[in-house]
């Protein structure tokens, strides 16, 4: 069997076993989701390893570990087809680093556990199904599959606002879903020769799309359809204007599913944006691709303005991911080498580092009982281990060297700015605006929050990490140290990805 | 013993005890963490020193070469544009680890005794293990990324250093101030950095700084005629280079985060902010000398320009503090201008290149002379509980090693032969007499300053007479462990400058402008003159401040408002306070966080909104009501019928 295939496979077997389990048992539970994310971690470290010793031994098709195509829908020609690149490895090592952690972040549930962790599974699913497909078809399913688990997630084991920003999330990105299910359906059907079979299979499309320009043939169609693809991936990238779910979305919803959300889900906007609309239109995405740079550029510094005068931690740190976000997109856009590894990079990073910041969000919530920045004070001399790793996530969001954003930002501003044309290279300079503003409301929190003096007497008494909290980012931590102190396997692992990628354009 | 072989053991001993007192020190007994620290950070110092001795004898009487001692790829930007972490050892890296380790030692033994018995002793150590790997990193780098990787990471261990007491407010807001104006400058760098790679296509300070023929050919070829907005991308890139620089030597505008970040324990202060991180701005100049000179005259000429006015514009305030650490801090701020004017005046190879040389031997002496006053403070204000003049006074006989270094230093930074500081300020008094009058005006001024608010703290700690109120407790001498750094260092500032002044071992032998060693002399007549400032200025002191008398209340009285605007360091604080809270925050943070949430999700909860009346409105047709559905039918076959009748006929 294709071990691609366990990443969907495994989650299947323990949403059975936990299906099976009497819902009081929560212990048992708890025990299942975490060895079942083990088992995940341990894939997808084999895969990696196995993926770059197949890449040093010479092996240098496109995508590795294909499996030969199981046909599902025979008349319109869909199949469950998986292969990965160094770009799909990198995000299934992610996710799964992140999966793992989300579970022991969520030993802190009590209500309706089983429940729970039935939903968490599927949206697994569904992040692990988009990154191994390649078929647009599949990963288009896998996709809506990931989506809609977030509404019941969100709705019912929320705080806050919670059925409200359930709503609002969910209709946005199926809002975008729209968008997206036309922009595959124009690829269906623009991308093959007149009479040839169409298909789904992306590369194979991206063979044709190739051919036909070649050719000279009409390349018109992508225009209309590349914007929408890309806004309706660009939704879920929390694309400038179209990012409103974000704040209300992460605010609202348990701590383990802001860190699903935010360090997977929102890399699917990216991959996809990357994956789909440039890769299968690369015509239109030259063409266009100055229209998403101002959005995406407005992204980067808005988002990091928005978030300087936040009150709330969990909106802060989404205003912090629409501006992260907006670099990922950015960087693709610029279209080279460099810049494109580097916004991968920036996937992997932020997905670390904000999966680490929901974390200890939601863990200082669940002490204080406050998220806003001007309730707290001093907590740094109660929770000693909490907010020292806070200040580690903090600076590895602002790019401090040896932690992983560092590594990604500056592949990212170096390699924008190679750019040759002038008006890529002011817009990368006026990306590089957002290391100092990210600064100021880093350091306006953690001034605010953890260091200074105690603000409120209730506070004096509450309790450090317990064991699964220090488990889970500990781990996110030594992840994001790893990335920052040797980046180079990862960056080159990727970067071989890119080169097949960009040559199109 | 080869002790370029152990160059690896430089940047890995410090790491490991970051990583081993960070991660574990909290499980240690804080008094073992510290000796830990220190005695591998001896070890570094002995490495680091004999890599510099070996080095400098090796090559003594020669061209000294650059060599990379080692250098891995870190990461891959591009094919060409690839980080690289290594090491570079020329003239003014090896004087760089002579500095560092020395000073760095000295402060890991005196925090020993300083910092004894505060909460976080070992976090305390473990900062600086961080802050000596990033200085000793960032004065190796082979290349101009690497530089910026380790100088991200000194501005963040100075950050934590400066936050050490975060229960303090004051000391959180230092800190976070430091960190981002420091930030705001890097940014200037980091796109300086952008700029020079894109045309250049490489980040190596090897072939960045080759000088063939009077010309940086790898700058000359790709940049030169290339102009934007009317400026050379040259100029503006190497401008933009040093503004970075600009940032962590704290030259105006960027100064003001240094005397706030005092907040922190004093030892920190000693070794970040006045011996060797604040300095980094200067070196980097240094490192890339050639192209400024070569490539951008201009810029240097403003840098000498920058450099003169912040020179001044500081010790103009120094004059007027109150707080001992806060006349330090602006006297440093001072004195790395002074380093600046060197560059900014030098040309370069030979004679030509004397401000060069002047400046790095400034660098020098000044760190050894500026720690030592900082310790001292330290001293002071471990037996007097406070960093205010008013609670001093009278001490030299309570301290009485405290005294005789802080004198020294004193006599030092006056420029009083033949401490080490009358030699360093003198060659750059000369450099700037050479090649600019107003810049040597300003700067022979300022000597004479800098005299003058030296003896002042000078005198106002010593002598005086005691304080209104008393002491709180009798004051007494600092225990062993501080006092031997003090003496360490006040015996480097003597040797030194004797040295110098017999000729032996001169430091323009080792560091120049071309690598090539060339003699010195010292220029009595300007040199007398600056002596001259230097008396004038302790005299004046000595008038003021000597015994208590209402002199100094009197002068103030003749001279209030200037007073005022020098002792409220001209309010260039109110001004950045001004434009982040009331321009950055209210005018552009603010509106679009509620751009954010009215307009743009506005939007979004209209569209929804929308869809929700449409269909409360049409629902009402649906009310199950048999009648009216009734009705509804018969209403529409008549209309039908009216309107096809209509249409037959």
């Amino acid at each position: 069997m294709n071990i691609l295939s366990l990443f969907v496979i495994i989650p299947l077997i323990m949403m059975a076993i936990i299906f099976c389990i009497k819902g009081e048992n929560k212990s048992l539970i708890r025990v299942v989701m975490s060895v079942g994310g083990l088992a995940l971690l341990a894939v997808s470290a084999y895969l990696t390893i196995n993926y770059l010793k197949l890449r040093s031994g010479g092996d240098d098709s496109e995508f590795l570990f294909t499996n030969t195509p199981l046909m599902w829908f025979e008349s319109l020609n869909i199949h469950y087809a998986v292969g990965v690149d160094g770009i799909s490895v990198a995000m299934l090592l992610l996710s799964s680093i992140i999966v793992i952690t989300g579970v022991f972040v969520s030993y802190a549930i009590e209500d309706k556990v089983k429940e729970y962790f039935l939903w968490f599974l599927m949206l697994s699913i569904g992040v692990f199904g988009f990154f191994i497909s390649l078929d647009l078809f599949t990963m288009f399913l896998f996709y809506e599959v990931a989506l809609i688990p977030m509404y019941l997630l969100i709705g019912l084991w929320g705080s806050g606002k919670k059925e409200y920003s359930a709503m609002k999330l969910t209709l946005m990105l199926m809002g975008g879903s729209a968008f997206l299910m036309v922009g595959i359906l124009g690829i269906y059907y623009n991308s093959t020769p007149d009479g040839a079979l169409r298909t789904f299979n992306i590369q194979e499309i991206s063979q044709n799309v190739a051919a036909l320009a070649n050719s000279g043939a009409d390349m018109s169609w992508q225009n209309i359809f590349f914007p929408l693809t890309f806004i309706g991936f660009g939704v879920l990238g929390a694309m400038f204007p179209f990012h409103t779910w974000s704040p209300d979305g992460h605010a609202s919803a348990p701590t383990a599913v802001s860190m699903l959300h935010a360090g997977v889900l929102m890399k699917l906007g990216g991959y996809g944006c990357f994956r789909v609309a440039m890769y299968l239109m690369p015509q239109a995405a030259s063409e266009l691709s100055w229209i998403f740079i101002i959005l995406t550029g407005i992204s980067v510094v808005y988002g990091a303005f928005s978030a300087c005068v936040q009150t709330d931690l969990k909106y802060i740190n989404a205003y912090s991911s629409v501006s992260h976000c907006g670099l990922v997109l950015f960087a693709l856009l610029m279209m080279n080498k460099a810049a494109m590894t580097g916004a991968i990079l920036q996937m992997v990073s932020h997905g670390l580092m904000t999966a680490l910041f929901f974390a200890l969000i939601g863990m200082i919530y669940g002490r204080t009982h406050t998220r806003d920045i001007r309730e707290m004070g001093g907590l740094m001399k109660v929770m000693p281990v909490l907010c020292v790793c806070y200040v580690i996530a903090g600076l590895a969001s602002l790019g401090l060297p040896g932690l992983s954003g560092f590594v990604a930002e500056m592949t990212i501003f170096v390699g924008a700015f190679q750019h040759p044309d002038l008006f890529h290279r002011i817009f990368v300079i006026l990306g590089c605006s957002s290391i100092v503003i990210t600064a100021v409301y880093i350091l306006r929190v953690v001034g605010k929050i953890l260091f200074g003096p105690m603000q409120d007497p209730h506070h004096e008494t509450l309790t450090d990490a317990v064991w699964y909290e220090k488990v889970a980012v500990f781990s996110l931590i030594f992840a994001i140290a790893a990335i920052g102190l040797c980046p180079l396997w990862l960056s080159d692992m990727i970067s071989e990805g890119i080169e097949n990628i960009v040559k199109i354009f | 013993m080869e002790f370029l072989n152990l160059a690896p053991l430089v940047l890995a001993l410090p790491f490991a005890m970051f990583l081993i007192i960070g991660l574990f020190g909290y499980k240690m007994c804080p008094k073992f963490a510290g000796i830990l620290g220190t005695s591998v950070f001896a070890l570094t110092s002995i490495v680091c020193y004999g890599i510099a001795i070996q080095y400098f004898v090796a090559n003594y009487g020669m061209e000294y070469p650059k060599e990379v001692l080692f250098n891995f790829d870190w990461l891959h930007i591009t094919e060409n544009l690839v980080i690289s972490i290594g090491f570079l050892l020329d003239p003014i890296s090896a004087t760089m680890l002579i500095v560092i380790s020395t000073v760095s030692l000295m402060v890991h033994i005196y925090s020993l005794g300083y910092m004894h018995g505060e909460d976080g002793f070992q976090r305390y150590y473990a900062v600086l293990s961080l802050f000596s790997f990033a200085m000793l990193g960032l004065v190796v780098a082979t290349n101009i990324f690497q530089m910026y990787i380790f100088w991200e990471l000194v501005g963040v261990s100075s950050f934590l250093l400066i936050s050490f007491y975060f229960k303090k407010p004051s000391a959180v807001r230092a800190a976070k101030k430091a960190f981002i104006v420091t930030r705001f400058a890097d940014m200037f760098f980091l796109i300086g950095i952008l700029i020079i790679s894109y045309y250049t296509q490489t980040f190596d300070f090897g072939i960045l700084t080759e000088v063939i023929d009077g010309q940086v050919p790898i700058v000359h070829e790709t940049m030169g005629g290339i102009t934007l907005g009317g400026l050379s991308v040259i100029s503006i890139a190497v401008f933009l280079i040093f503004l970075g620089g600009a940032g962590k030597s704290a030259m105006f505008p960027f100064h003001i985060w240094l005397p706030d970040a005092m907040e922190g324990p004093t030892p920190a202060s000693a070794l970040i902010h006045a011996a060797t991180m604040v300095v980094a701005g200067v070196y980097l100049v240094a490192r890339l000398f050639p192209v400024y000179s070569f490539e951008a005259p201009e810029v240097l000429e403003v840098i000498a320009y920058i450099g003169a006015f912040t020179s001044i514009f500081s010790a103009i305030i120094a004059c007027a503090q109150t707080d001992i650490k806060r006349v330090l801090a602006f006297s440093t701020i001072s004195q790395i201008a002074y380093m600046m004017v060197a560059l900014g005046v030098s040309g370069f190879g030979g004679e030509e290149g004397l401000g060069y040389t002047a400046s790095m031997w400034h660098l020098f002496t000044h760190a050894m002379f500026k720690a030592l006053l900082f310790m001292g403070a330290g001293a002071i204000i471990h037996a007097v509980h406070s960093n205010e003049m008013d609670a001093m006074g009278n001490l030299r006989k309570k301290l009485p090693i405290t005294h005789a270094t802080f004198l020294i230093a004193c006599l030092a930074i006056a420029g009083i032969p033949p401490f080490s500081g009358f030699f360093s300020k003198d060659e750059i008094i000369v450099a700037a007499f050479e090649a600019n009058k107003w810049v040597f005006a300003v700067e022979y001024i300022v000597a004479g300053l800098t005299a003058f608010y030296m003896f002042r703290l000078y005198f106002r700690i010593f002598w005086f007479g005691e304080p209104d109120n008393g002491f709180e407790h009798e004051p007494h001498e600092a225990p062993s462990t501080m006092t031997i750094p003090l003496i360490v260092l006040a015996a480097i500032t003597v040797i030194t400058g004797i040295c110098w002044a017999f000729g032996i071992l001169q430091f323009s032998q080792f560091v120049s402008s071309d690598s090539l060693g060339y003699a010195i002399e010292t220029h009595w007549s300007i040199a007398l003159l600056s002596i001259m400032a230097g008396l004038i200025g302790i005299c004046v002191a000595y008038f003021l401040y000597f015994k208590k008398t209402g002199r100094p209340n009197t002068v103030v009285s003749y001279i209030k408002r200037p007073y005022l605007w020098a002792y409220n360091r001209f309010y260039i604080d109110e001004i950045y306070l001004f434009i982040t809270n009331n321009i950055i925050f209210k005018r552009i943070c603010e509106p679009i966080a509620w751009f954010d949430r009215h307009i743009i999700d506005g939007f979004m909860n209209l569209l929804a909104w929308f869809t929700n009346s449409a269909s409360e409105g049409t629902k009402e047709v649906q009310d199950g009501n048999v009648q009216s559905y009734a009705w509804v039918y018969i209403m529409g076959v008549i209309v039908i019928t009216l309107v096809s009748i209509l249409n037959y006929l």
